[in-house]
């Protein structure tokens, strides 16, 4: 991986202009611009309630040069779904339909007509990214939110007291064709996933770690490191899940202590060296599931 | 050809004729049938759309919006509940100016459960800015489901197509199946402006601030002004081609009609025949019925009610803490008639649930009516047993 050049390996094409407005250091917006640099001109986006009805820019502007349907917080899978099955009764069948929704569009509201598009296979690429909290109202708890964080809704008194919804294993559940885990601080492989989804028909699903600095209380230039960090201590691996049940390991991860990571981030800072051992355990835990699942993907018994 | 349907399978085949390409629904009484023939149809070929078996009517509605931003001509069905969870989106699909055909079968509202006609369910979306219009007969259904397609593809706003539970939903009639060329010549294939294509990018449905949203907001108010001429206009039309017409209203019998019944849906069919056995016992009575609620033919309410002593309306639904829809909604457009020829109006409570409305309950409407001065109160409710 660290043989490829990324001026190389990434297209100069720009499918999102300069002036939209994300805030500095977000994570989606850079995710967005490699989505399309992956997918390319022929693509459809459809984007419900969250930071991207914002970023994408107001009535007349937008900061996309594809077309885009923004649409109600809950509907992302399934107005993706009609519009796929608009373009496949007008015999389009080269346009790629993605739909681009937030944790909470993804992990709650949104989660029925996500498992509705999943069980009907529909040929469709969704990236959920995922920021951990309903960024967009101002940093209140989602489903995805990680246990011990501090939001608006989970004040310091009493953080997050529920683990993060495993989103991977719900839609590897569905046994859809292809789920992948990335993260904007691993852009060559985010890129590959989404051009891997590309090829492969059928419903694709990418969870995307994408940090928010507001929302993490962390500085705007931190955002790429501290996701590398979640990808490094395994707190956020990144992984592929074919068909529902061949789980392969994006890259090895050396398994850095996940307090690095939590330290860096005031949405944390409560936390004592006692809830960190806490992560950690599950953590770990978490991890070596993964390498089980993994291993029986290599050897099938 | 004439076959005998019933009004589910009515809707299926306007649906059919109209060539819905995407279809999204999901199954609830008593709808089912609509969704059950369309699945027939796309399955053997007699009709060329995609189905999109969905996990709910939220979902519906969603790929409906979306197979319509792409300019494919969208088709769904519900009922009563399923109305009430797609709420949301029939905002959603009028503020995108998207013409989406629904039929919707009128059934009362839960609890306590009840699959029974109501039109409660459609109602309470008057202000979502779908058009509406209320059939009575299995026909009349098929037509205008034909009729709405065109209409909603002019004026760029949502119409839903409604009739009563069981009355009409599962009753068989025999009903005229017009040809498929003569449908075409009449219903072509819907070209939209403005799509989501990639050859031409644009987004759809941004956030509008305050500089812009009235003014999109005003143009929807615009399109549903339209829409009643409009309406009109294609209704005459079509009865050029096919040799029906229904109105988006009904005058009948209100020559000298000194108090008029206001009916819809298949309680006209009813009232029709109230009001020619009254007529026979020398009784000064009429009937308006009203097809199209949304947009509300006020003009036309207003000129025929224009001088009339009293005005019974029968309302099988019932807005809480106000009182029956139409009634409210007559009330409102005759305020504009001079007070000195302006008819008093009754608003009658009748029928909720599938209670039947039969035509001694009508006789007992028009009589009451015709003893008392002024309504008792603002909404009487008929054959309630405390």
């Amino acid at each position: 991986m660290s043989q490829i050049k990324i001026k190389e390996f990434v297209p100069a094409e720009e499918y999102l202009a300069s002036g939209h407005l994300a805030c500095p250091g977000c994570g989606a917006s850079l995710a967005m611009r490699y989505a399309l640099k992956a997918l390319g001109s022929k693509t459809i986006v459809v984007i419900p309630a969250c930071c991207w009805s914002i970023i994408a820019g107001p009535y007349p502007q937008t900061s996309l040069s594809v077309p885009l349907f923004h649409t109600a917080f809950e509907t992302a899978a399934a107005v993706a779904s009609g519009v796929k099955a608009a373009l496949d009764i007008r015999g389009n069948q080269d346009i790629t339909v993605l739909a681009w929704a937030g944790d909470g569009g993804t992990f709650d509201i949104g989660i029925q007509a996500l498992s509705g598009a999943a069980e009907r296979n529909e040929d469709i690429i969704y990236i959920c990214y995922d920021n951990e909290a309903y960024m967009n109202t101002g940093i209140q708890r989602s489903s995805a939110t990680p246990w011990g964080a501090w939001t608006t809704t989970t004040p310091t008194a009493r953080p997050k007291s529920h683990p993060k919804k495993n989103i991977m294993e719900i839609m590897a559940a569905h046994r859809i064709p292809y789920a992948a885990s990335a993260a904007v601080a691993y852009p060559v492989d985010f890129m590959e996933k989404v051009k891997k989804s590309k090829r492969i028909r059928g419903t694709r699903f990418i969870h995307l770690l994408s940090p928010c600095p507001p929302g993490w209380k962390c500085a705007d230039e931190e955002s790429i490191m501290l996701t590398r960090m979640a990808v490094q201590s395994r707190i956020f691996p990144l992984y592929e899940v074919e068909n529902g049940e061949r789980y392969r390991l994006s890259m090895d991860h050396s398994g850095s202590p996940v307090k690095e990571y939590i330290r860096r981030q005031g949405r944390f800072r409560h936390l004592t060296d006692k809830d960190i051992d806490m992560i950690q355990e599950r953590v770990n835990d978490e991890w070596e599931r993964l390498l089980r699942k993994v291993k029986e993907s290599e050897d099938p018994e | 050809m004439k076959k005998v349907i019933m009004g589910n399978h009515a809707v299926s085949f306007g649906a059919m004729l109209s060539k819905a390409e995407v279809i999204a629904a999901y199954p609830i009484t008593p709808q089912t049938q609509i969704v059950e023939e369309l699945s027939e149809m796309c399955a053997d070929g007699r009709l060329n759309a995609k189905f999109i078996k969905v996990e709910s009517e939220h979902s519906a509605m969603a790929c409906c919006i979306g197979a319509s931003a792409v300019g494919a001509r969208a088709f769904t069905a519900t009922s009563s509940q399923g109305l009430a969870l797609m709420h949301e989106l029939l905002h959603y699909a009028a503020g995108a100016r998207l013409p989406i055909v629904m039929a919707n079968i009128n059934r009362a509202m839960a609890p306590a459960w009840n699959i029974w006609s109501d039109q409660t369910d459609s109602l309470s979306q008057r202000d979502t800015g779908w058009l509406q219009f209320y059939c009575e007969s299995n026909q009349e259904v098929l037509d205008t489901v034909i009729q709405a397609f065109k209409i909603s593809e002019k004026l760029l706003l949502p119409s839903m197509v409604i009739l009563d539970a069981f009355f009409l939903s599962h009753t068989y009639e025999p009903v005229d199946i017009p040809d498929q060329a003569i449908v075409d010549a009449f219903l072509p294939p819907w070209k939209a402006e403005y799509t989501l294509d990639i050859n031409n990018p644009r987004a759809f449905g941004a956030l509008a601030k305050p500089d812009s949203y009235m003014e999109m907001r005003f143009d929807m108010h615009r399109a549903m002004e339209i829409g009643k001429s409009l309406a009109r206009e294609i209704d005459e039309e079509f009865g050029n081609v096919f040799g029906r017409r229904w109105g988006i209203i009904e005058p009948y019998r209100l020559d000298q009609a000194e108090i008029v019944l206001v009916s819809s849906g298949t309680m006209a069919s009813t009232t029709r025949v109230v009001v020619d056995s009254l007529r026979e016992k020398g009784e000064n009575v009429g009937m308006l019925k009203i097809k199209m609620f949304r947009p509300f033919p006020a003009e036309d309410v207003a000129e025929l009610l224009r001088g009339r002593i009293k005005v019974a309306v029968m309302d099988r639904n019932f807005s809480f803490g106000g009182g029956g829809i139409w009634a409210q909604e007559i009330k409102s457009v005759i305020y504009n008639v001079e007070a000195s020829i302006r008819p008093v109006v009754f608003g009658y409570i009748t029928g909720l649930g599938g209670r039947d409305v039969k035509p001694d309950v009508m006789e007992e409407i028009y009589f009451r009516t015709k003893g008392s001065d002024f309504p008792e109160s603002d909404s009487i409710w008929i054959g309630v047993q405390l």
